[in-house]
Formats: structure tokens, C-alpha cells, sequence
């Protein structure tokens, strides 16, 4: 295996292009150094992105943000003004294991590893963020739902770099909230994700949306909960239209952290009170 | 195979090492510098016992490559009485027993000082949640608590007179 | 010297035992100085690894390991060829005996690989990469047989047998089959027949529990030495190095004398670390290698290769009158020890009706084999499994009888003279005396919310005794060194340097201790049994009268006066009376000064096989709230009640109550052992094998009562295994009061509860009141 820490985004690119075997990239590494310990994978090249100063910052941009990719969750949380914008987004990141972990784990490991139960990605696809990748090609934007293809696997060619993520301008009165069901307090990998975008117009849900994690191969977008809630004050009858339409969307495992059943049936339920603190949060916000 | 040759600072002190690429920092602060303070509990990130400080940034020592020290500054346990004597944790912790067999506690330490660095003044949910990453065995974590409460108390208490 | 007179006065007043000074190996533990089993290293040493077998029961028809040793740094490799079978039934005593047959089988696998885990080879090379290389390199030829994993699945007649030479002991006629279960035990006491038949109420539960790990932080590590002349040096974490060291020996063939076991600083045992896994395996490595081996497990292989406690199936009933006396206890105990016979069934068995005052009594328990690690002892080994039976019984029976739970207990609980039913009959104990302060405790009046519930449970641990030896040496400066050999745990050389302090009349600070390797002193059994307090505290004692005992004789030389006209007062010699002479007190640094010329160094000792050990009842209180949507508990409040005897050292009493709760709180709600249909072991690891963690509970209060212990010239009573009984059943009793619902089944994880709940209200299959 060898190492490189290139400090631009075009030697990360060449690095990567010009190496036959398999290539990793590098962010906060609490994915890829527990997969590389267990032999799960074995790279050839591993490229630290880390010195790529684009992958490293938090800037406004059009009243919206650009996260670098390898920006770690402890920055992120630190944030002021992305937390008033993005609740929902930041506490998602926030809850991705430990304090340590936090110290490391970035957004872009976060989408790329692309497990379905993987905290930040609903919350991020619920607030409509949009990847920006940078290849042999050149550069594209990818909305963060069309990232992952399946567990383990993404959308991107195997010398393309998730560069950043760009979270858009928020409206007056729009609120997000991200809440994850796990057996004890902390530290779990979430049974099911739930991530809730909403916009109120006068009172009235104008736009949402509504994503689950860890209920299916990836992380979906569900548009029948959010329509469920979409033209309504939000009330219990839509709420409880939303949950159900949550739970119709699931397709889960059975496995060692949860069955089909009780994923299925939480889901309903974390989408309830994920869309009444976006909700609460919403009518408070300016 | 080829090695990383790597410029480093750690506890303050100027440090050379060689490494194998997928060698973690744990690896190395243990088996070539060493500084065995710092725990292996699970080399998955899971426990905490290796924790360390990467610029000022709690980690798990077990997720970072030794080749990414490069440049950067590094704090262990051993850092952390300053020669002068224990820092105001170590002596809380020995005061409210918050050990018993003592494998956890060098993470705890380097977690709860890093705590204390960004909010002297935590509430005991505060503590709990930030320490949450760091498992203990044998306590129950409640003595834990105490001594890093106790003090938080005692260093504002020293930063008012100073 | 004449042994110390066991029973405790009353009257003493204690100067610095029930005091809390600072442990004497804290600074090493808090600075990262300790070394604890990973910590050592040797000039040239080599690493090791294991290859382990990835199915749960296969015949091992060969091994090849012929490409791997002319590896380039490939140093050793070890099969079982390497370790000699013992043809005979011998056993070692370690937390209860195991068959030295059965453990070295289980330190490497023979005709079978019995678990996913299993050691089948292992190699020793110059870096750890090097030795994983090599293992990839091992061909093993495995006959892949069915295997099973569940204990009720395990003692049905067409299960696949693990051991063709099972045929269970305990029942006669002798099956004429061989089959998975290893022994049937059973206790009895009166007729249940007759004590039911006066039972207006009777309750009768099913449960069933799934294994969980010690979870200590710290994984098995060692680094063997062994030298050309048959010598060896071991350095491990160990529970108790003098039965590495014995167990090692002869599993080598090596006389005892020629090995030296150092213990390290434990990271943890909890049980767990009271046999051997990877210690014969490094030396015979070395020998082989003729260089030191350095073996560390990683976490996956402490989960899947060491020794977690076993599941269960479990029946319990209880018959009372209306009144709340309980006539009848009978339990059916079936637990599964791993790969080889020797699941503590047989203390689940003795302890499970321990709390109760009762006249008839039937417990039948079963030793179970099946495809998983070979059990070893964790806390009070089978006594929370079968606590969690009868107490959830006990408070579903109060319940129905309209009674407190505590009223319940407190009507039919064991007092001193009461009979256990497996033999002896309790001497004073504070089972009564916890109860009661659970009830005046500020805990069990507080008000509860909605969705939540409190929980009662009482336990109980024997606690035991043990070879013990220990040496007291004094410094010419006065100071002394306590050299004991039982390692250090939680705080025991605080608490032994407090008794020597206490005994000597000098400060504490006077008093080092320091754990000896197993060269130094003679046969001491190990940390474990709650028994380091008690009979190291014996000791001690005995070490330190034996001690005044030769500084009096010293003194009297320097006076000329007979000896008997010397008493020791406040780390003084001072003549007995006027008559003895007027001589000032000599302080314990004059009489070492001189000690030279007055017959050379000064000491006292000990060795001694401790008995008299006092039990430990203990009475928990909790309350939790469920979120009925998810099925997840809370843990809101915990208290814990317990009989220490006389603490030594409170706050690490405390500790042992604090740190056994949490673990049993973890046993209720998340923690277990999960096994998919291919018999391996879905969650090695700290992701997925859910301990609790700091955000996990609150406080956990402590009450230390204290009702001496006539054994112990303190009053001292074990109390390092006691706090993990009562949790499991106290979080299912508040799990009742707060859903309605009784857990059957361990762990109460969420999924569990919701599905209990979901059944309960009648929604979905298996409606009904079981969990």
C-alpha cells in the first residue's frame, strides 16, 4: 500500500488515474482504516485528501454553503451560522459516533462509504444538497441522492473525487431536523434515519422533504410523505399520513440491529417527530 | 514497500519516525515510539482507550494513519502532567477513584481535558455525552463524572483567582 | 504464629481502614506509566498470531503448514501437534476446576474445531504482517460437521454431539448414548410436591437469557520468553498468574519451579481472564522460536475465542399462601457452557433460591455443550441468570398477591440460621438489613412519571477464600513493603496497604504494596471469587501480627525484658506495664534501624487457605421509563444496597457496586451474543456487542451496610460479585411496572419490547403477555 497527500485537486485526480490497482481516498478515515483493518479492502494507493485546501473549508456561497468534503463533523458543529440554517443537516452530522469519531468523519466519507444506514444522508437529501465531483474530466454536480448506488457502492468512477457539498439558501420560514432510532444513547450505527426539509408559506407547508435511512438499500427520498404534508398545516391527519407513507416506502433487513417489522414501523414514527421539530423550527425561524 | 518518513510533534517535542503506510498512529505512538500509555482496546474506533489529540482535535488514534501526523501536533497521555506535577484531572480522578483497573483511563483523561478546553463548565449530560465514546468496564462511569465535574469546578475556581 | 482469631470485636475502632486515601498505584494508572499486558516488549522479539477456525464444528483432518514456515521471517509454528494430549482426568483449580484435557483442547484445537474461533495453528514471525502472511499460508483440511448453538437446541437427542465420550454424569442409569449435555445437577430440599400442594397462589415463568462477554477494555495479551535451558519468563494480564503459571507448566512439561508468570496491570478480568488462552501458545512459540513471542488478541478474537458466560433456558415456580408465604421454590436451569462441559449451572443452581427462607426446594440444573467458546467465569458466575428468574417470579407473585415487593422478600427472606438449600446454614448476614433500607430509601417513595416504572431485586454471591501468601517486609527507614499475589484489580493495594497501616499503627503512607511475580511467593489463588479483600485481608493481618510479633521480641532484646512484657501500641513497643521497666516506646523505624545487630531483617508472613468467607446480599432499586413507540428503556435512577461486612476502603466498595450494576444493566438491555444460522458470531465487536456507555445511566447510588462478617477479624465480606445479580431482574420488574408487560427473554432490547408490547395489545402474531 502507499500513501500520498497531494495538495491540490488535480495531483489527486492524476494520483488516482494513474494507478491500476485499487485506490482509496482519504478524509477522516473512520470508515476506510476500520475496513483496511479488518481486510476488507486493500488498497494500493491511499490519497489523503486532507491538504486539498478546497476540501477543507466552509464558505457561503450564494446565501447557501459549500462544506469541503473533508471537513470533519466537530468543524461542522462548530459552525454558527450553518446551524441556524441547517438544524437538521448539522445534528445529523453530529450524531455520527463519538466525540473522536466527530474529531475525523467528514460529509464526503460519509455519502462515498454509502452505508444505507450512514447519519448525515438523509438529512442532506432532505435539504436538496448537491454533490460537486472533480475528475479526469473535469467537474459535475450530482444531487447527494444519486451518490449512493447500493451498500458499499456509488455513482462515481473510480478516479472521480467528491470535492464538496453545497447546502442551498434557506427560506424565511423553512426548518430541518434529522432524528435516528438506536438502542442505546450513543454510539450505534442507526436502525432507521429519518431527515425532514420543510417550507411554510403563511402557515402552510408549501414544500418538503422527506428521506429514511437504513431502511432500504440506501438512503431514499420518500415523495409520498412529503406530499402527504405538502399543502396541509401539518397537522395530526397529515402526520399521521406522512408516517405511514414513510413506513409503505421501507424496504428493510432483517439483521442484527433491527427486523423488517420494528424498522418499518419506527420509521412511521421518527418521521412524525423529525416533521414536528422541522415543523416547530419552521414557524420559529427568520 | 515503503516507508513514510515522518516530521512530527508530540508533547510538545520534535519527532522523527518511520512508518509502513497502513501503520495507524496508535501503531506507531506504541510500538516504535514507545508511548504505550495510550490503549488498544478494539483498533476500530469503538472504545476510545487510544485516544490522543490531533491539533487540538480529540481522536482515536487507531483511525489515523501514522503518515498523516506529518506536520502536525500530537498530544498523549504522557503530555499530560507538565512535569510540575499531575494536571488538575489526574489528581480528581485519583481523589474520586475514578479508576479501578485503569485501562480506560488514559483515554478518559485526554477526552475530558479536551472537554474541559472548549466548555469549562459542562452539566454532568454534557460530560456523559462527550465522554460517550469512551467505554469503561469497571466503574459504572459515575465516579468518572464526579472527578471531571469536580474539576471543571477547581480549574475555573484556579482561572478566577489567576 | 498462632492463626488470627477470626471473630471481629465489636468495640474496635478503626484508625484508617474505612478511610479513603489515594490508591498507591494511581499516579502509574492516571499518567499512562502502568504496564499493563501489551505494555512489554524484548529485545528481538517476535509477533504472533493466530489462525482460527472459521466454522462453528469441524473435524480437522489435517494441517499443512509447510509453505508457511519457510516463509521469509517465519520463526515457529505451532499445531496441535505441539501440546502433548494429557491422558489423564486431572484438573486445575482456577475459578472452579476445569479439566486440563478440555483446556488444551480449547488452547488449540485437536481432533475437532468446536467453535467459530477456535485456535487450529498459530505462527511467530518478525512483524505482525510477516505472521499474518503466514497464516493466510496454513492449509487445514476441515470436515465441516452440523453444529448448534442454541442450549435447547443442544439437548435434544438429534442434535449433532460435540464429544463422542459425553455421556451425561449425574443420572442413572448412564445414557447410553453420548449427547451434549455434560451433567445433570439437582438440589433438594423438603418435597415441592407437599409445598405446593399448600400454595394458594402459584406463578410459573419460561425465560431464557442469551450469553454475554466479561467486556473487559483490555484484550488478552502476553510476551513469553523461553530460554535454551528449559527456562521461561511470561509476562500476561492475568487474572491470577499463579495458575497461568501452574496450568502453563504442564502444558509444556516444565516443572513449576522454572517458569516465572509476572502479572501485569489488568485491564479488566471481571472472570474472564482466570484461565489460559494464548499463554502456552506464546511460550510453546518461543521455545520453538528460541526468541520471545509477544501475543495480543485483537477484539473480534476476544469476542469469538475467549470466555463469555452462557445462555440459558430457564423454568421457575413459585407457590405462596395468600398471606405472602412462600411455600415451594422449584427451578429447571438449563445453560450452555461452550465447547466444553463446565457452565456454571451448578452456582446457578446453588444461589437461585439463596435469598428465601424455605422449606421445600427442587432445583435440577443442566451443563450443556454447544458450538460456541468455552465458557468462563463472569461475576458470580450463573447466579444472575438464575437471580433473573426467581426475582422477576418473585415480583410477579407479589404482584398478584396485592404485596410491596419488598414486603414480599422481607416476609420470606434468608436470616441467620436460616437453611440453604444446597447445604449450609447462613450465619449473620445483611439480606434483611438491605431490604429494609431499600424501603427507607429515598428512591422508593419518589413520585414517577408517566411511562415509567421502578424495579426491586435482591442477590446474593458465596464468595470464597483461597490459597494466599503473603510477605511484610520492614525498611530500615521505618517504611514497610506488603508483597502480596493476587493482582491488583480495583483498588485492593489501597485496601491491603489500610490493613497493614491499621494493624502496624503507622501512617498508610508508610505501606507500599506491590504484586510479586509467581517466583516469590508461594501458591496464591486468583484475583476472583470476591476473596482478595477477605482472605489477602486474613493475611495481611496475619503477616502483620507475625510481624509485631518479632519487633516486640526485638525490643524486649534491646531493653533486656522477657517478650511477653512488650505490647505494640500506635506503631510503638512500649513495656507492658510499670513493672516491665521505664523505657520509651520504640517506633517500628528505631527497632529496623538496628535490626542488624539485633538478628537481621525483619518480616512477617503468611500463607494460609482461607475459609470463613462471609456472603454478600445485595438489594437493587431502579427506575425506567420506555418509549412505548420504540420499545427502548431508559435508565433514570438506580440504587444499589449491599452487605460489605466492614469496607476496607469505601470508595472502591462503592466502585464494585457502581461498575457491577452497569454491567448487569447491560446484560438486561443490549448486550448479546448473536449467532446467524452458520453458527458464527454476527458482532465481535464493540459496534455491535452494545455495552453501556456514560450517556447510558446516571448516577448510580450506593448504600454500604454493614453487618460484620464472623469469619474475619474485621467483619470483612467479599463484595466484588454480588452487585451483578439483582440488575437483570430489578430492570425487568421496572419494565413490568412501567409497560405491563414481563420480559421473558434477555436481553430487553428494543426491538424485543416493542414486539412484546405490540403482542400484549394484541396486535400482531404471538399475542399474549409473553415477551
Amino acid at each position: 500500500m502507499r500513501y500520498e497527500a497531494p495538495s491540490t485537486l488535480e495531483d489527486a485526480v492524476k494520483a488516482a488515474a494513474a494507478e491500476p490497482g485499487v485506490v482509496r481516498f482519504l478524509a477522516g478515515g473512520t470508515d476506510l482504516l476500520v475496513q483496511l483493518r479488518s481486510g476488507m479492502v486493500e488498497p494500493d494507493l491511499v490519497v489523503d485528501l486532507k491538504r486539498i485546501p478546497e476540501t477543507r473549508r466552509i464558505a457561503v456561497e450564494d446565501g447557501g454553503f459549500r462544506i469541503g468534503a473533508a471537513v470533519c463533523g466537530a468543524e461542522i458543529g462548530e459552525h454558527p451560522a450553518l446551524g441556524t440554517a441547517w438544524p437538521g443537516v448539522v445534528e445529523a452530522t453530529q450524531l455520527i459516533g463519538s466525540t473522536q469519531i466527530q474529531g475525523r468523519a467528514s460529509l464526503g466519507g460519509n455519502l462515498c462509504n454509502a452505508s444505507p444506514a450512514a447519519d448525515s444522508v438523509p438529512a442532506l437529501i432532505a435539504a436538496a444538497a448537491v454533490a460537486a465531483i472533480a475528475g479526469p474530466n473535469g467537474r459535475r454536480e450530482v444531487p447527494v441522492e444519486a451518490l449512493a448506488t447500493g451498500p458499499g457502492t456509488t455513482s462515481l468512477a473510480r478516479d472521480e473525487i467528491l470535492v464538496s457539498i453545497f447546502l442551498p439558501r434557506r427560506p424565511t420560514h423553512a426548518g430541518d431536523a434529522y432524528l435516528r432510532f438506536i438502542p442505546r444513547s450513543e454510539m450505534d450505527i442507526a436502525v432507521v434515519g429519518a431527515g425532514v426539509s420543510l417550507t411554510l408559506d403563511g402557515g402552510i407547508c408549501s414544500a418538503a422533504r422527506i428521506a429514511l435511512g437504513a431502511v432500504a438499500e440506501r438512503a431514499i427520498l420518500v415523495p409520498a410523505a412529503a406530499e402527504a404534508i405538502v399543502g396541509t398545516a401539518v397537522d395530526e391527519a397529515a402526520l399521521s399520513a406522512a408516517a405511514a407513507a414513510a413506513s409503505a416506502a421501507c424496504r428493510p433487513i432483517d439483521d442484527k440491529r433491527g427486523t423488517k417489522a420494528y424498522r418499518t414501523k419506527v420509521a412511521g414514527v421518527l418521521t412524525r417527530r423529525a416533521t414536528e421539530i422541522a415543523l416547530r423550527r419552521a414557524r420559529a425561524g427568520s | 514497500m515503503t516507508s513514510c518518513r515522518v516530521s512530527t510533534t508530540i508533547n510538545g517535542d520534535a519527532v522523527e519516525f518511520l512508518c509502513a503506510p497502513e501503520e495507524t498512529l496508535l501503531d506507531v505512538l506504541r510500538d516504535r515510539l514507545g508511548l504505550t500509555g495510550s490503549k488498544e482496546g478494539c483498533g476500530s474506533g469503538d472504545c476510545g482507550a487510544c485516544s490522543v489529540t490531533l491539533d487540538g482535535r480529540l481522536v482515536c488514534a487507531c483511525l489515523v494513519l501514522g503518515a498523516e501526523a506529518e506536520g502536525r501536533r500530537i498530544e498523549t497521555i504522557e503530555g499530560m502532567a507538565d512535569g510540575k506535577g499531575l494536571h488538575p484531572l489526574q489528581s480528581k480522578f485519583l481523589e474520586h477513584a475514578a479508576l479501578q483497573c485503569g485501562i480506560c483511563t488514559p483515554g478518559i483523561l485526554v477526552a475530558a481535558k479536551a472537554l474541559l478546553e472548549r466548555n469549562p463548565a459542562p452539566s454532568e449530560t454534557e460530560v456523559r455525552y462527550w465522554l460517550a465514546g469512551n467505554l469503561c468496564r469497571c466503574t459504572g462511569y459515575d465516579k468518572i463524572v464526579r472527578a471531571v465535574l469536580d474539576a471543571a469546578a477547581e480549574m475555573a475556581a484556579g482561572t478566577r483567582e489567576g | 504464629m498462632a492463626p488470627v482469631s477470626k471473630r471481629p470485636d465489636p468495640e474496635r475502632r478503626f484508625k484508617q481502614v474505612g478511610t479513603r486515601p489515594l490508591r498507591p498505584d494511581g499516579v502509574d494508572k492516571v499518567t499512562g506509566r502502568a504496564k499493563f499486558g501489551a505494555d512489554f516488549v524484548l529485545p528481538g522479539m517476535l509477533i504472533a498470531k493466530v489462525l482460527r477456525s472459521p466454522h462453528p464444528h469441524a473435524r480437522i483432518r489435517a494441517i499443512d503448514t509447510s509453505t508457511a514456515e519457510v516463509l521469509q521471517g517465519v520463526k515457529a509454528v505451532v499445531t496441535r501437534d505441539d501440546f502433548p494430549d494429557p491422558m489423564s482426568d486431572e484438573t486445575m483449580t482456577g475459578e472452579g476446576d476445569e479439566s486440563l484435557r478440555d483446556i488444551v483442547r480449547n488452547v488449540m484445537a485437536r481432533e475437532k474445531a468446536l467453535y467459530e474461533g477456535h485456535a487450529v495453528a498459530a505462527v511467530a514471525a518478525t512483524s505482525a504482517a510477516v505472521a499474518r502472511r503466514a497464516l493466510a499460508a496454513i492449509e487445514v483440511d476441515y470436515e465441516v460437521l452440523p453444529h448448534v448453538t442454541d442450549v435447547d437446541e443442544a439437548m435434544r437427542p438429534e442434535a449433532p454431539v460435540l464429544h463422542d465420550d459425553m455421556f451425561t454424569a449425574g443420572v442413572e442409569p448412564k445414557p447410553e448414548r453420548p449427547s451434549n449435555i455434560a451433567k445433570r445437577y439437582d438440589i433438594t430440599l423438603g418435597d415441592v410436591a407437599e409445598g405446593f400442594a399448600k400454595a394458594e397462589v402459584v406463578v410459573e415463568r419460561e425465560f431464557k437469557t442469551e450469553a454475554v462477554h466479561q467486556g473487559y477494555i483490555e484484550p488478552q495479551a502476553c510476551l513469553a520468553s523461553y530460554g535454551e535451558d528449559g527456562q521461561a519468563e511470561l509476562w500476561c494480564c492475568t487474572q491470577g498468574h499463579y495458575f497461568v503459571r501452574n496450568a502453563c507448566a504442564k502444558i509444556l512439561g516444565m516443572d513449576i519451579s522454572r517458569l516465572r508468570v509476572t502479572a501485569s496491570e489488568i485491564g479488566g478480568g471481571f472472570g474472564g481472564k482466570t484461565t489460559v488462552f494464548i499463554e502456552p501458545v506464546a511460550l510453546a512459540l518461543s521455545r520453538k522460536a528460541g526468541r520471545a513471542v509477544k501475543l495480543v488478541m485483537g477484539r473480534d478474537e476476544v469476542f469469538r475465542a475467549t470466555g463469555p458466560t452462557s445462555s440459558t433456558s430457564m423454568r421457575v415456580k413459585l407457590g405462596a399462601t395468600a398471606d405472602g408465604r412462600i411455600t415451594a421454590g422449584q427451578a429447571e436451569l438449563k445453560y450452555q457452557g461452550g465447547a466444553f462441559a463446565g457452565s456454571p449451572v451448578q452456582w446457578g443452581a446453588m444461589s437461585a433460591f439463596a435469598c428465601y427462607d424455605l422449606e421445600h426446594v427442587e432445583v435440577v440444573g443442566y451443563d450443556v455443550v454447544a458450538n460456541r467458546p468455552k465458557a468462563a467465569a463472569y461475576r458470580a458466575p450463573g447466579s444472575p441468570m438464575a437471580a433473573y428468574a426467581v426475582e422477576s417470579v418473585v415480583d410477579e407473585l407479589a404482584a398478584k398477591l396485592g404485596m410491596d415487593p419488598i414486603e414480599l422478600r422481607l416476609k420470606n427472606a434468608t436470616r441467620e440460621g436460616t437453611q440453604a438449600a444446597y447445604g449450609p446454614k447462613f450465619g449473620p448476614n445483611g439480606l434483611v438489613a438491605t431490604l429494609k433500607a431499600a424501603r427507607e430509601h429515598a428512591h422508593y417513595g419518589a413520585p414517577l412519571g408517566p411511562g415509567q416504572g421502578r424495579g426491586v431485586a435482591s442477590g446474593f454471591w458465596f464468595n470464597f477464600g483461597g490459597e494466599t501468601c503473603v510477605s511484610l517486609n520492614a525498611n530500615q527507614d521505618g517504611t514497610v513493603v506488603l508483597s502480596m499475589g493476587t493482582p491488583d484489580i480495583g483498588g485492593s493495594r489501597a485496601a491491603q496497604c489500610l490493613i497493614a497501616a491499621e494493624e502496624l499503627g503507622i501512617p498508610y503512607d508508610k505501606v507500599r504494596a506491590i504484586v510479586a511475580d509467581s517466583s516469590s511467593l508461594g501458591y496464591n489463588d486468583m484475583t476472583g471469587g470476591s476473596r482478595v479483600a477477605f482472605a489477602v485481608g486474613l493475611a495481611t493481618i496475619q503477616a502483620a501480627r507475625g510481624l509485631v510479633e518479632t519487633l516486640c521480641a526485638r525490643a524486649a532484646g534491646i531493653w533486656g525484658i522477657p517478650p511477653e512484657a512488650v505490647v505494640w501500641e500506635d506503631g510503638h513497643a512500649k513495656p507492658a506495664g510499670a513493672n516491665a521497666g521505664a523505657f520509651d516506646p520504640l517506633s517500628l523505624e528505631d527497632i529496623a534501624k538496628v535490626a542488624a545487630n539485633t538478628g537481621g531483617p525483619i518480616a512477617g508472613h503468611a500463607e494460609i487457605n482461607a475459609e470463613g468467607a462471609g456472603v454478600s446480599f445485595g438489594t437493587h432499586l431502579v427506575d425506567v421509563e420506555v418509549d412505548k413507540e420504540t420499545g427502548r428503556v431508559s435508565v433514570l435512577r438506580y440504587t444499589v444496597i449491599q452487605d460489605a461486612g466492614k469496607a476496607i476502603h469505601p470508595s472502591y466498595v462503592e466502585g464494585q457496586y457502581q461498575g457491577g450494576a452497569v454491567q448487569g444493566i447491560g446484560w438486561a438491555l443490549n448486550e448479546e451474543y448473536v449467532y446467524g444460522d452458520d453458527g458464527r458470531l454476527q458482532n465481535p465487536g464493540f459496534l455491535d456487542y452494545r455495552v453501556p456507555v456514560a450517556s447510558d445511566v446516571p448516577m448510580i447510588d450506593t448504600v454500604i451496610v454493614e453487618v460484620p462478617n464472623p469469619g474475619h477479624p474485621y467483619g470483612v465480606r467479599g463484595v466484588g460479585e454480588t452487585p451483578i445479580v439483582p440488575p437483570l431482574a430489578a430492570v425487568a420488574n421496572a419494565v413490568a411496572k412501567a409497560t405491563g408487560v414481563r420480559m421473558t427473554t434477555l436481553p430487553m432490547s428494543p426491538p424485543r419490547v416493542w414486539q412484546a408490547l405490540q403482542a400484549a395489545a394484541g396486535v400482531g402474531p404471538g399475542s399474549g403477555p409473553e415477551g
